[in-house]
């Protein structure tokens, strides 16, 4: 089984967001860049899966520029075998997914893996696109993939709860929890990292369909206005009457 | 030319957020000067479809095909598609829900539309452009975003508008067949298993949401939680730390990692206030903290806020409730 895991550059979580002066782009200064937190799902379950089922492979995918490859040997030292970056900043979403399936293609993938969405740009739009463009199922948001040959069984969450899907490979799978303990690197595994081939393509494909005209904070809020415990009661009729959401 | 609204309904029944939607597409078919048309999904009623009319909408497509009443991408992307080729809907609006993104990016790709997801507001059409406001870094920030093909597709995020209800207006509801062939069925949910709500509120279309953190101690606790978010007939939400331990199932979790929400009211109890958790709820309009600590992080963000122990609080807030109703 081949396993192509795509993987984001994307802010930490703890980054307090901010914009250039013209609003027009991300103000990266003083930012630290992480693996998408739901993509660690992903390369995770792909390597317990590659674990389990003896002569697979797992392999990153990242569009991105040169700035990116920090994260991508971290993928590795996580434990998948070979990487691919695809040099080009990511326009949108279909971008995105124009090179991931053109990689996919390329490299005969079996299972395509994804995190749910990306913390940065929110799309949940990459994966939905990736399988109608290779003309493949896309089971997103999965809770749980497990495969038997080359059947998937995966629970995917819908509002309220979830259902059994059954697919057989080729397909795309973007990744949420509790479907497995995301790993961290360990010492090994970053040794190994650094002679894991990383391969560099250029990009491919049509031009963007979306283009970002302005980036915005939300509002400030007014201040907290405090309620003494003792009246907790008060809070309520507060909410009704003065904040009218009750 | 046309604006296709993708209304899904369960149980017979027009979801909250795809009211929304329905009101959200009939106002950008006045927008473009044009009429707002639904195809709906999953199991509805004809005189529940009917009533769409009240949200704007005049006319309404519903394929009986039993198969459908279930999510199946393959299936509800074709008749969708086939759908917006019939009327030749320049704008598809549907909900910003797993079924609505899922068939939406891969109609994106269908029908070459540029395609915005978690879209908070109408658009704006003035200067020739199509520019739509959408969250962006997990609820930390927006981005205003040009829709620069022919065909646009608007996943609207719940509860960013208020549906509108014109008494007495109804839809037009016509039969449509798209002629779906048994291999579009082939990524069908072998089974559906849902699951039970808190007071029957689904939380990511709640209007009203009492959440929980570390601070309640222990899953013993939730039923304080419960019993004023069933007063105020509101849904239930967590922290992450709650649901990584199991107190509290894994679709309660807010934040960064977790869903965003953006409700009326967000009641935080025992929740610290962390950037990952702020992430997913300050969108919501009026937020309450109730917190022992006087230096939490999450009174920053609020609107009211109790200095005092949620085991103290939590039952007056639900007596006064009482009280009120
Ligand atoms: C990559 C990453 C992603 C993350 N994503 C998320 C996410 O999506 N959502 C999320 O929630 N977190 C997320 N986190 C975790 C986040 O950083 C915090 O650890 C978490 O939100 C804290 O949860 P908490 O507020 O319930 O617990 P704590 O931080 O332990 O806070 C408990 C609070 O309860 C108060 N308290 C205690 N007892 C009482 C009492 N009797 N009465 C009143 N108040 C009391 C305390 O004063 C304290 O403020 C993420 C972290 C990382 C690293
Ligand atoms: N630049 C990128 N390179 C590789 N994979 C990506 C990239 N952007 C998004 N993805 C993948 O697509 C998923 C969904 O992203 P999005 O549609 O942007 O929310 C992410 O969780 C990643 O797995």
């Amino acid at each position: 089984m081949k396993f192509l895991v795509c993987i984001s550059n994307v802010p930490d979580t703890t980054t307090k967001i901010s914009f250039t002066p013209d609003n027009k782009e991300f103000n990266k200064a003083g930012v630290q860049f992480v693996i998408n937190p739901w993509d660690e799902y992903a390369l995770t379950r792909a390597i317990e899966l590659k674990e389990a089922n003896a002569g697979s492979t797992v392999t990153v995918l990242n569009v991105g520029e040169a700035d990116t490859e920090p994260n991508i040997r971290k993928a590795l030292a996580i434990g998948a075998d070979d990487a691919i970056r695809v040099n080009a900043a990511p326009q949108d979403a279909f971008f995105v997914a124009e090179q991931i399936a053109a990689v996919a293609k390329d490299g005969g993938y079996d299972v395509i893996l994804m995190g749910k969405e990306s913390i940065d740009y929110n799309g949940f739009q990459v994966h939905g696109m990736v399988g109608e463009l290779l003309g493949i199922p896309t089971v997103a948001p999965a809770m749980k993939l497990d495969m038997a040959g080359t059947t998937a069984t995966l629970e995917r969450e819908i509002e309220g709860g979830k259902e059994i899907v059954e697919v057989s490979a080729p397909f795309v799978a973007s990744c949420q929890q509790p479907m497995c303990e995301p790993r961290i690197p360990n010492m090994r595994g970053i040794m190994t990292a650094r002679t894991k081939p990383l391969k560099v393509v250029p990009a491919v494909g049509d031009a963007a369909r979306t283009q970002v005209a302005e980036f915005a904070l939300p509002p400030k809020k007014q201040g907290v206005k405090l309620i003494d415990a003792a009246n907790a009661g008060e809070l309520i009729k507060l909410l009704r009457n003065e904040a009218k959401v009750i | 030319m046309s604006v296709l609204v993708v209304v899904e309904c369960a149980e017979g029944e027009v979801k909250k957020s795809s009211l929304e939607v329905a009101t959200y597409g009939a106002q950008v078919a006045a927008m473009l000067g044009t009429t707002a048309t639904a195809i709906a999904v999953g199991e509805a009623t004809e005189a529940n479809l009917a009533k769409l009319g009240e949200q704007g909408i005049a006319k309404v497509l519903y394929d009986a095909e039993p198969r459908l009443k279930d999510f199946v991408n393959n299936a509800y992307t074709k008749l969708i598609a086939t759908a917006a080729e019939q009327e030749g809907a320049q704008v598809l609006v549907l909900a910003n829900s797993n079924i609505g993104a899922s068939v939406g990016s891969r109609l994106s790709v269908r029908l070459k539309a540029s395609l915005a997801t978690n879209v908070v507001e109408l658009p704006k059409t003035d200067g020739g452009q199509f520019v739509v406001k959408r969250g962006a870094f997990s609820g930390k920030a927006f981005s205003d975003v040009v829709l620069s093909g022919d065909r646009k597709i608007i996943a609207v995020k719940k509860n960013s508008l208020e549906a509108k209800h014109d008494a007495g207006k109804t839809a037009e509801v016509v039969a449509f067949a798209a002629q779906l062939a048994d291999a579009d069925f082939a990524d069908a949910p072998k089974q559906v298993v849902m699951q039970e709500q808190t007071g029957g509120v689904l939380l990511p279309e709640a209007e009203l949401v009492v959440s929980g953190g570390r601070g309640m101690k222990g899953p013993e606790n939730w039923h304080l939680i419960e019993e004023l978010a069933q007063a105020l007939h509101a849904g239930t939400a967590c922290s992450k730390p709650v649901s990584d331990v199991d107190w509290r199932p894994h679709h309660e979790h807010v934040g960064q990692t977790g869903i965003t929400i953006s409700p009326n009211l967000y009641i935080a109890c025992g929740i610290s206030g962390a950037i990952q958790h702020l992430a997913g709820v300050n969108s919501s309009k009026v937020i309450v903290v109730i917190n022992k600590d006087p230096e939490a992080p999450f009174f920053k963000a609020a609107d009211y806020g109790i200095v005092g122990d949620v085991f103290d609080v939590l039952p007056k807030l639900t007596a006064a409730v009482k009280e009120l109703n």
